[in-house]
């Protein structure tokens, strides 16, 4: 370990960005998916 | 291949598969996270940041797996005319870009702590930064084709020739030198002690179904986005719908 760094700060900065980013991509994609579904079943009843 | 050309019975295969793709892989990944988390012990040269590996690994894999699937698909598109090979290189886009931006943040993090500094130019991560330009490139200019309209054929084209930097990224180890390690697994062998590489291993199979998951949803948005707007171009213009 250089300078006296806490290992474990990057390793958690690491594990956010890696969980963050993952569930966020997930969420964003599923909304996307439903809203679109639900505009394509909207069309098909008017 | 050409069953799945029927977007009818692609929708009917993606709406089984979607949710036990994403719910898997989740599981999969949570598990191997929270093991190397607590569970696997510290490197002897890399002390605790070898746990920032079964993150950043997975997601430089699925990087450049991201972009080989587009340049995969969008040969399909131009050679056979597959009418769902174009959805699925833009489905791919935002997913691999999103994992090309993970793997350079986890290792620019990484990076810090070992070597002592966030970033070099060398081939490895150059090679990596110029990825994720080609991935904002792509989803750009795909998203500029549907919104003006104009030919699939292009974006397509621009993901066969981006897919040139994908063996530059895997082989830049070798060729240059380089602050960044060279290849430690390779076909049927490992430098890696199974302490490390189990847990990778599932970490890695547990993005990728994420990763599938995801795709899909993403197929399935634009299939509905585009049966949609033809519903209402046909309405529009008064012309009786078949279904």
């Amino acid at each position: 370990m250089r300078e006296g760094l806490d290992q474990w700060t990057f390793v958690l900065a690491a594990y956010g960005i890696g969980v963050i980013g993952t569930l966020a991509l997930i969420a964003w994609s599923w909304i996307a998916m439903r809203t679109a579904e639900r505009r394509r079943e909207k069309t098909r009843r008017k | 291949m050409h069953g799945f050309a029927n977007p009818a019975r692609f929708l009917r295969i993606a709406r089984w598969l979607t949710v036990p793709l994403l719910v898997s892989g989740l599981l999969l990944t949570g598990g191997a996270l929270a093991w190397g988390l607590a569970a696997v012990p510290p490197d002897r040269l890399m002390g605790e940041t070898v746990r920032i590996l079964f993150i950043h690994v997975p997601a430089a894999w699925l990087g450049m797996a991201g972009w080989s699937a587009i340049a995969i698909a969008s040969l399909v598109e131009l050679v056979w005319r597959h009418p769902l090979a174009g959805i699925a290189a833009r489905a791919a886009a935002v997913p691999g870009a999103v994992f090309t931006a993970i793997c350079l943040a986890t290792g620019s993090i990484w990076g810090r702590p070992t070597w002592g500094t966030w970033w070099v130019w060398d081939g490895r991560l150059t090679s990596m930064l110029v990825l994720l330009f080609l991935y904002f490139g792509y989803i750009a200019l795909a998203g500029a084709i549907q919104r003006e309209g104009g030919s699939s054929r292009i974006p397509a084209i621009f993901g066969l020739v981006g897919a040139i930097n994908v063996p530059i990224i895997n082989r830049s180890v070798v060729w240059w030198n380089s602050l960044h390690q060279p290849p430690s697994i390779t076909v049927g062998k490992s430098a890696i002690d199974p302490v490390f590489l189990v847990p990778l291993l599932v970490a890695t199979i547990g993005f990728s179904l994420i990763f599938g998951g995801v795709v899909l949803a993403r197929m399935r948005a634009l299939l509905a986005q585009i049966q949609a707007e033809a519903r209402l171009r046909r309405r529009a213009l008064d012309v009786p719908e078949a279904a």
